[in-house]
Formats: structure tokens, sequence, C-alpha cells
């Protein structure tokens, strides 16, 4: 209850309850490039290994078997292989093979539909670190995107198509940045942490979703009332796909929205005066406020643009391939806390959320009872492996302090001999 | 003289009082039109309400604030139930509202929040936030189960249960206090490590039978003279074990938080760890024995939850109770009885939410989400604002 800063209103204890995450980021920005994700990552495949190992399993078997069920093999049939050129019956030597590992190329389509989500939910998170808040509601303002797009695609038939479709993802983005301007308004007028109130609202989310789906709910199908699921997208509603069959979740035109969500994401950061405020609020809200920025109301712009990009994930997936939302999958999902992971192992940069979001779409489809042989690892067991490297990759990535000790220590454990051209972090972890 | 009149003065019937009694007319509001009395013109509980409201608005404009506000909401709540009571079927009325169960299975929903939220009152008072409740109660649910099973004894449940809490605690203390992490990266990694790891041990060791039925239960505390007086016999006569031992810890937790040195020690460091350094308190050991105290008590919430009142563990069973907690926790201003109240509270919607399905299913997962509304409420300071200790969620550097 210290009074230290005039400014803050009540209980004006700096930075409420936690500190803002600010410190912090400038911290993170600086500290270790790309090394210090690299080595949390090797060191939780590796932690992930040894449970795999202590439990009686082969941990290389198993990740083959994972990185099987991924679908990356794809990019590896290389060799002597023969395809037939468009249009014509001639066959040709190709070093490539296109033709002969459907199964790989369906696993890669679900991947990549994985990654699309994660993308957007990682973005979520991305772009309010950025302004110094830490956002835990992406799986909530998600849950609100679902909702919000699959009440406007499931019952606004009749429409064009390419306005239905627009009309559903807008609403779902203006649902998602509502829910989640709340907390950035309580954050900006009363000082309420942001962490608190984004918990509060996914479970707001949660149980408000449950409600309209369920059964009874406003929601709720008038077909077969006894199943808590909403009513199907309307064929107008839908978001045209380009790999594989629709009938089998293939991947749709937002795993290109979500690319492009990346590039805005970095062109806002870095080239507008939005992205500039929000990026010194970040670092600093004493000097920004000082600078004459308005902190209050960067809160608020802030936490709703991580909305639109969580709501965004929430209507990819609806007008996708999900085409329908159910209770069950509201209570499963936890695609917008796996985001808290994307964001972070991908130090909140556009580049590094992609790739972040690539690796943990891949893990989450590779351990999926879908994409992995049961034969070699029970997949129930690797789902479970998945949540442990993703617990384990949070913990390191917000240990930077241990990471790097880990890597300037590598000279005593005999690996620093190749290791003399990175960029030394040592000095940004001082 | 003087001392007369300062126990007069104790006595004293301000507006604070005043907002008390209008608190109590506005339950009594909604009292009059339940089960046994069942009022069944509207005017009563109108009435009653009214009169509660407006105690709260009089307090109010005598500058009483958070009791005021709470009187006058809970006036119009008490207003706004009141009538609906009076308008529903009696036969349903009758079947929500049988007050000895319906206090049972309060306090039945409302352990697991006390445990975890005195808990996570130990961590957060001594400065670390500990968004790993979850994962922690979790732990010991199932490690509870598992130590149950292995040793053929409830009460070794409830000690693996423990210690495992424990050990995940140590580890986020261990990340949060010496390697300043993240707080709340490394309470949201506790919390997915703990899903993964109990998933995972519950499939390898369970497979897909699940815990075995014969699992030995925490006993329940039957109170022989109890069991046929009308009230107190439904509501307190068969209540578990752990339900009981969560009232002493309650009490325990007051007394060791606000009357003790050690409690003196952990509220300095939560508040301001430099100038406990100063005067010689170990920030560190401090902090650690709190966050791991606070790993414990959330397990035992778990264990009770799986061995004392479900009797077998499935997936991620705690369902974000650790999260309830700790709004409960913040609802209750990060003190023992304000988080036990706020406990009930939450625990009394839970057990309401079951019986309000004889009106509508829909409408009875809608009323789920009430503790988080609350709780929103609770931090906005719309009524009242609870203040968190002030270095909470700052790592602490030795100089």
């Amino acid at each position: 209850m210290s009074s230290t800063e005039p400014e803050q209103p009540q209980g004006g204890e700096p930075g409420g309850y936690a500190p803002s995450v600010a410190e912090r980021l400038a911290f993170y920005q600086r500290a270790g490039g790309i090394i210090t994700p690299i080595i949390t990552a090797v060191i939780a495949f590796f932690m992930g290994g040894l449970v795999v190992l202590a439990t009686g399993h082969n941990p290389f078997k198993t990740y083959r078997a994972i990185f099987d069920g991924t679908g990356l093999n794809w990019f590896f049939h290389f060799g002597h292989h023969h395809i037939t050129l468009p249009f014509t019956h001639t066959r040709v030597f190709f070093w490539w093979d296109t033709n002969a590992n459907a199964n790989a190329s369906y696993n890669l389509s679900q991947t990549l539909l994985l990654t699309t989500t994660l993308i957007l939910t990682g973005l979520a998170v991305a772009f309010a670190f950025r302004c110094g808040l830490f956002n835990i509601g992406g799986q909530g303002q998600y849950i609100t995107g679902a909702i919000v797009a699959v009440w406007v695609g499931s019952s606004w038939a009749g429409m064009a198509k390419g306005l239905h479709v627009f009309l559903a993802i807008l609403l779902a983005c203006l649902a998602g940045a509502a829910i989640a301007a709340v907390a950035g308004f309580l954050k900006a007028a009363v000082g309420a942490h942001e962490v608190i109130t984004t918990i509060m609202l996914n479970w707001i989310a949660y149980w408000v979703g449950s409600y309209a789906l369920g059964r009874g709910g406003p929601l709720q199908n008038k077909v077969d009332i006894s199943v808590p699921v909403s009513s199907d997208v309307v064929k107008s509603g839908k978001l045209p796909t380009f790999w594989g069959n629709p009938e089998l979740q293939a991947l749709h035109v937002g795993f290109f929205i979500a690319l492009g969500a990346l590039v805005v994401f970095w062109l806002m950061l870095n080239r507008t005066t939005l992205g500039y405020q929000v990026r010194a609020v970040g670092f600093n809200p004493e000097a920004a406020r000082y600078g004459g920025i308005n902190v209050a109301r960067n809160y608020v712009y802030a936490m709703a643009i991580s909305g639109v990009f969580a709501g965004l994930g929430g209507a990819m997936d609806i007008l996708g391939w999900q085409y329908r939302l159910g209770v069950l999958d509201i209570q499963v999902s936890n695609i917008g806390f796996i985001g808290i992971a994307v964001a972070l192992l991908g130090r909140n940069t556009a580049v590094g959320v992609g790739l972040a979001a690539l690796l943990f779409g891949a893990l989450v489809n590779g351990t999926s009872t879908r994409g992995l042989d049961p034969s070699v690892f029970p997949p129930t067991l690797a789902g479970n492996l998945t949540l442990m490297i993703q617990a384990l990759v949070l913990l390191f990535v917000g240990a930077d302090v241990l990471v790097l000790a880990i890597w300037s220590s590598r000279k005593k454990i005999g690996l620093g001999r190749r290791a003399a051209s990175p960029p030394s972090p040592e000095g940004a972890a001082t | 003289m003087n001392t007369f009149a300062a126990s007069m003065d104790r006595f004293r019937f301000g507006p604070r009082q005043v907002a008390r009694l209008g608190i109590v007319l506005g339950i009594l509001a909604f009292f009059f039109a339940l089960p046994p009395i069942e009022a069944r013109a509207y005017v009563v509980p109108l009435l009653v309400g009214l009169l509660g409201a407006a105690c709260g608005i009089w307090a109010v404009t005598r500058g009483v604030g958070r009791i005021a506000w709470g009187a006058v909401t809970v006036g119009v709540l008490g207003i706004v139930l009141g009538v609906l009571a009076t308008r529903s079927s009696g036969t349903h009325l009758h079947i929500v509202v049988s007050w000895g169960a319906l206090v049972a299975s309060t306090l039945v929903w409302a352990t697991p929040l006390t445990f975890a939220a005195i808990g996570g009152m130990f961590s957060e008072r001594s400065g670390v936030v500990n968004i790993g409740l979850e994962g922690m109660m979790l732990s010991g649910a199932f490690f509870g189960v598992l130590g149950a099973d292995k040793f053929n004894s409830w009460a070794m449940g409830i000690l693996v249960a423990a210690v495992a809490g424990g050990c995940f605690a140590l580890l986020h203390a261990f990340f949060a206090i010496q390697l300043r992490a993240d707080q709340i990266v490394g309470g949201t990694a506790i919390n997915f490590l703990a899903l993964g790891v109990t998933g995972y041990f519950f499939i390898q060791v369970y497979g897909d039978v699940g815990s075995p039925g014969n699992l030995p239960r925490i006993p329940n505390v039957n109170i022989p003279g109890l069991k046929h007086v009308t009230f107190l016999g439904d509501a307190f006569g068969q209540l578990n074990l752990m339900v009981w031992l969560s009232f002493v810890l309650l009490i325990v937790a007051h007394v060791v938080m606000f009357k003790t040195p050690i409690g003196l020690r952990i509220r300095a460091v939560g508040e301001h760890p430099r100038a406990a350094e100063t005067v010689g308190i170990s920030v560190y050991l401090i902090r650690y024995a709190s966050v791991t105290l606070s790993g414990v008590l959330a397990a035992l919430g778990g264990a009770y939850l799986a061995v004392g009142f479900v009797g077998s563990f499935n997936e991620n069973m705690t369902a974000g109770r650790g999260f309830i907690a700790l709004a409960a926790l913040i609802f209750g201003n990060w003190r023992p009885f304000g988080a036990f109240a706020a406990a009930l509270l939450f625990g009394a919607s839970t057990a309401l939410s079951f019986r309000l399905a004889t009106y509508s299913d829909s409408a009875a997962v809608l009323f789920q989400a009430l503790p988080y509304v609350l709780t929103l409420i609770a931090v906005a300071g719309v009524i009242g604002r609870s203040v968190p200790p002030a270095s909470v969620g700052r790592p602490y550097s030795k100089q």
C-alpha cells in the first residue's frame, strides 16, 4: 500500500498487482537474440525425452514418430523419383517426390491449420506484450471470436458469399477486441492488473459460451436439441480451401490471412505512430508518459488490437474448417494458452511468432491421435508430453538468466570450439 | 469514566453498522420468500429489500464505502431474487432450497477453494504471485489418488499430495526467486506442467481403466448427537474431515499471519523486501517457505477433491478451481477470513448452479460465470477496491 507514485489511482503501488512486465521486456528484447529460444526449445525437448525414457519408451523412436505425424517429412522425400508432367502422360525424373506421400501431405495440411490459429493467438499475446501488458486472455478472446463467427456464419444465410465471410470475420474481430479492451480499460482507468482481469474474462467467455451453445442456449442448433452444438456455418460463410479434401479439414485461405497478420503486426509496430507509442509504453511507461504519450489510451488500444488477432483466430477456425462450435470444443480448447508459449518463444517478434507457431502447430498435430502412430507411442501420452514440453518452454523462456548461463558456460562443458561465430549474448545478460 | 465512554463508543450505532444492517435486510428479503417461511406475496421481499437498500444509501451519504455499496447491491438483489421466488412454483422451491443440504454442499465446494486460497495468500503476501495454484491443486488431486491407492491409506494419500504440491511450488519458487524469472510466466508454466505430468502419469499408471474404485477415502466426521437435529444435522452432521480441517486452517492462518512474528515477517517481505532485509529478515528464505507452503495447501485442496469428495481422478479434474481460488483470494482482499467468505460465496454459487438446473439447464450453466464477474467487479474497484501487497510479483535481488 505504499503510495510512491501520485499518478497511479488508489493504492498506487508502481505497476499495481505484479509489476508491469515492461521492465523485463527490454531485457527479453536484448538478451541473446535467437540463441536463447533455440536453447530453450532444445532443453524442453530434451527433458521431455527424459520423461519418455524414464517411463520405458524409446525417446528417439517417439520423436521420430511425432515428426512423421507432423507431416513435415513431406519436404524431405528426396531421391530418385518420377512424376507426371502436368497436362501430359510423360513421366520424368524429379528429385522430390510429390505424389507418393498423400499421408504426409494430409498431416502437413493439418499442421498448417493449427499453425494458422497459433500465429494469431500468438500475435494476440505478443502485441500486448510489446506494450508491457501480459495478455493471458487470448483464450477468452479466441472463444469470443469463434462464438460470434459461428453465430454470423450460421444464421445470416442468403447473403453474398464475399460479404458474408467478410462480415463474420469483421464482427468476430470486433468481439475479440471488445472483450480484450475491457481488460485494457480497467488497467488504464483503475490500474487493475491485466493478468487478473484477463483470467476472469477467460472464464466468463468459457461459461457464457457453454451457456450459449449448450442445451437450451440461444445459439444451439434447432435440429437435434440433445446435442450441445451450434448450427453449421452456411456455404456462403465458409472460407475457400485450397489444399486437401474440404470434407476432411482442408487447408483454407486463412493460412494466408495469418501470414498477412504477421506482416501487419510488423508494419503496425515498426512503421506507425501507434506502434511507436505502444513500444515506448512497453519499454518504460513513465518515460513514455513524460514524453507526452497517453499511456492509458495505448493500454486500451494495445489490448483491443490483441483481441482483434485472437478473435480473428477464432473466426479462422470456425469459417475455415470447423464450421460449427460445440460446448466440448470450448471446454477442451487451449489454443489461446499455447499462444502464450508461441509469443514468448518467438520473443514477441513477427518472424519469431511465425516460427514458434509452426513448431507448436507441428508438435500439437504430431502428438494428436490423428498424426501419431499408436504402435510407437500412445497418442494419449503424447498429448500430455506436448503439454509438458510447452510448460518447460515457458519455464525456461521466463528464465533467460539460466539459459544464458548455460550458454555462456558452454566452453566449460566442451561445446565452445565451433561456437565462436554467433554474437555473444553474455553482455546482454548483465 | 473514560473507559466506559470508550466501551460505549465501540457499540455505537454508526453508519457502518447501518450498512451491515442493510446487508442483513437484503438477505432477509430473499430469505422471507424461501422455505420455511415462504411468503407468497411479492410485497414482502420488496419492502424488506427496499429498507435494506435505503440503509445502504444512507450509509453511503455518511461516507461508508464498500460495505454501504454492498448493502445497496444486496438489497436490490434481495428484491429481485425474492420477487422471482414468490412467483416460482412451490415444489421447485423445495427442491432447490433445502437449507441443510445446501449448506453442506456449499461447504463441500468451498473447501478446496479455501485451502488453495489460503495457500495463495501465503505466497502472495510474501510477494510471489501464484498463478500456478491450479496446477498445484491438480497435482495434489492426482498424487493424492496415487498415494492413497499405492499405500492403501488415505492419510498417505494426503501426505503424497502435500509433497507433490510442495515440489511444484518449490519449482515455481526456484524460478521466481532464485532466477528472478517472470512469476506470471512461471505460474502459467506450472499449470501446464502439472496438467501434462498428471495426465501423462495417470495414463501411464492407470491406462484406460481409470483410478481404482475401491480407493481409500478421507472419512466423514459423524457427529452422533447432531444427526436428528433438523437443520444442523443435514448441514454439519456428516462433513468430511478435510472440511473441518479447513476451518482449523482458517483460524491458524489468520493467527499466524496477523498475530505472530512470522506473519509480520511474511507481510514485511511482501510489502517492502529491502526494508525487511535491512532488519535482518532473509527475504529468500521467507519467500521460499511461503511459496512452498502455498503449494502444499493448494495440493491439500486438490487431495480433498479427489480422495475425499469424488473418490477418483480424471484428467484436468480441478477444471479451473485454482483460478476461482485465486479469485477468492483477491475478492477477499488477501485476508484469510475474506478469502474464506469469498470461497463460501463461490462455493454456494456452484452448489446452487447444480440445483438451479431444476428451473433451466442453460441458466444454471450461465450462473457459473458469477464468481468471475464478481471478482472482475472487485478488482475494478466499483465496490471498494482490492489492494494487493505492494511488492507482489517483483523479483528481489540481494545487494
